[in-house]
């Protein structure tokens, strides 16, 4: 039971990155256990993707062919006899929208432990995981009682699996049973008239603004700039601005010159959208916002009070 | 059908708040619905409203404290509640086990043809109850739903869901199905006076554990939260300090040696 099972992730075609990211974390699980590490490719073209992900460290590559796509139903089957077939009583698995739509039920079908949304470990005895409360303003460590777990990692917090393995790739055949949630097509939603991510400078406005009428404050700012303009999540969710609009994990990523984020609290989510831009510009209230964590300039104030007045700046 | 809408009163820290332990001190948290949660009321209200749902029941696992909360529920339209609180859940951190344990029970009393609630807790968020919950149940199920419509004769909920990267994708989900629902779904409607009025008469079912034939034992947990803290600032933010117009200013240099301008 001291191995550790990886499970990766793709999506039309492409490995995700968060897959060799779980690796690393793998890896280190299997260090402090003494045991071997697999990663099991599921669906799709898994001889390219078992190529990709053979990386230094690992022992076994699995894969299952079954389908293009992701489908809960075959993940948490495959992953089953996975479970089964080798000496695994660890899982890793991505913390992405697939990933929680089928590790809670390998946990609860295995009556195992889950951890979501991993930011660090420490395994000594027993496996003490880092994860965020009360939307990032705070760190808890969690210990996990038993040594056999489900743990989901986060995106960007381990460094991707490096170097070139020699570990055996074995194909695993796998029943399924009648699925009940069947895939019928994807959809791009954010597309339209504006590319944000074509922007040299952005002027993305979020729940600070209160309220919708208030979003000419903010576009006086993007026109007086020559900046386009953006949102986090909730100005998108009350309908205040298209889908297109929208930075961070479920909308674009964006890298452009400026980003000048306004009554934006910086939630991890919107951040993975935005922290590779050249330079960050933060304007918030609440001087323990997340924002100004990456941000290369800040004003600890109200946007209502700041705003207007570097509208005069360029005025 | 029946459905059942999972709800949390979630925990929200002040501005400025001070540790304790292992939690954040309760004087500098304010207590509130779930913001996911809403969108799967709201959801739940609209499939009563078009006559697809016939009852729609809300449940929680809270202190008496939660009845506001739940409360709330029923201003927006929910027809009854049930609160399951119980001192074993005082004893420290439930796990998803824990949780789903409970809600089983809960499933087993209400016999629900669809069960709904939010993606996560904003307090915890461990994002994980609904689909442990429907491998638990033998429902199937979909999690982060941004589109939903029920084909109630066909027995099938037709959903998106919300992918990274402005992707969505499309899947038929047969009933009894669990779905978690993700912000953005629907408009959540605010409590008229009048629901707000009518959710003063409707039912609050409270529950232990006993009343659902369950012990302390059964909602132990695997987990334990053994420090929390503040993460340490990585900013080296230059923090513009001033008035609004000092600040607006000095920014407006940044800006222009940036190469910012009309």
């Amino acid at each position: 039971m001291s191995d550790v099972l990886v499970v990766s992730e793709h999506r039309r075609g492409e490995l995700r990155e968060v897959s060799r990211e779980a690796i690393t974390a793998g890896r280190e699980l299997a260090d402090a256990r003494g045991g071997d590490l697999h990663v099991a490719v599921i669906g799709g073209d898994v001889d390219a993707f078992a190529d990709d992900l053979n990386r230094s460290g690992v022992d076994a590559v699995h894969t299952v062919a079954n389908g293009e796509e992701f489908d809960h139903n075959v993940y948490q089957t495959a992953v089953s006899a996975l479970l089964d077939e080798t000496d695994a009583g660890i899982v890793v698995i991505p913390n992405s929208v697939n990933g929680l739509d089928y590790a809670p039920a390998v946990a609860e079908e295995h009556d195992l432990p889950l951890v979501t949304d991993a930011i660090g470990f420490e395994y000594e005895d027993g496996l003490t995981v880092t994860r965020e409360m009360y939307g990032s303003k705070v760190e808890t460590t969690v210990d996990v009682d038993g040594d056999r777990f489900v743990l989901t990692v986060r995106g960007g917090e381990w460094a991707p699996a490096e170097g070139v393995g020699d570990a055996p790739v074995e194909s695993a055949e796998v029943d399924l049973p009648e699925s009940g949630a069947r895939v019928t097509g994807f959809e791009e939603v954010a597309g339209g008239d504006v590319d944000i991510s074509e922007a040299d400078v952005l002027v993305s406005v979020g729940r600070g603004i209160e309220e919708e009428e208030n979003l000419a404050v903010v576009e006086e700012l993007a026109d007086a700039l020559g900046a386009t303009l953006s949102a986090s999540r909730p100005i998108v969710d009350n309908g205040w601005l298209p889908k297109n609009r929208q930075v961070g994990q479920s909308g674009k990523v964006v890298t452009p010159d400026v980003y000048i984020a306004v009554g934006i609290s910086g939630a991890v989510q919107h951040v993975a959208g935005m922290k590779g831009s050249d330079t960050i510009v933060a304007i918030n209230t609440d001087p323990n916002a997340p924002i100004f964590d990456i941000a290369d300039y800040g004003i600890v104030g109200d946007l209502f009070d700041v705003v207007p007045e570097l509208v005069d700046e360029f005025a | 059908m029946k459905v059942l809408v999972t709800v949390k009163e979630v925990a929200e820290p002040d501005d400025d708040f001070a540790i304790e332990g292992t939690d954040i001190a309760a004087s500098d948290l304010e207590y509130d619905l779930n913001e996911w949660d809403d969108y799967a009321v709201e959801a739940a209200v609209q499939l009563s409203e078009a006559g697809v749902a016939d009852e729609v029941v809300a449940v929680t696992v809270g202190p008496e404290r939660a009845e506001e909360t739940i409360r709330m529920a029923l201003a927006k339209g929910a027809d009854r509640a049930v609160r399951v609180w119980d001192d074993a859940f005082e004893a420290g951190f439930s796990d998803v086990a824990a949780k789903v344990t409970t809600f089983e029970a809960v499933v087993e009393a209400e016999e629900p043809d669809l069960v709904l609630g939010g993606v996560q807790a904003a307090d915890t968020g461990f994002g994980a109850t609904g689909v442990a919950l429907a491998e638990r149940i033998g429902f199937e199920h979909a999690a982060v739903v941004n589109d939903l419509e029920i084909d109630d004769d066909a027995g099938v909920a037709h959903v998106h869901r919300e992918l990274e990267g402005g992707v969505e994708e499309l899947t038929d989900v047969d009933l009894p199905a669990v779905l978690t629902v993700q912000t953005g779904l629907n408009e959540p409607r605010y409590a008229s006076l009048r629901g707000i009025r009518q959710a003063q008469r409707k039912e609050i079912d409270a529950k232990d554990l006993a009343d659902l034939g369950l012990s302390a034992a059964d909602v132990e947990s695997a987990l334990a939260i053994t420090s929390m803290y503040e993460p340490e600032s990585e900013s080296d933010a230059e923090i513009i300090e001033g008035d609004a117009g000092e600040s607006a200013s000095r920014l407006a240099e940044v800006l222009r040696e940036k190469g910012v301008s009309a």
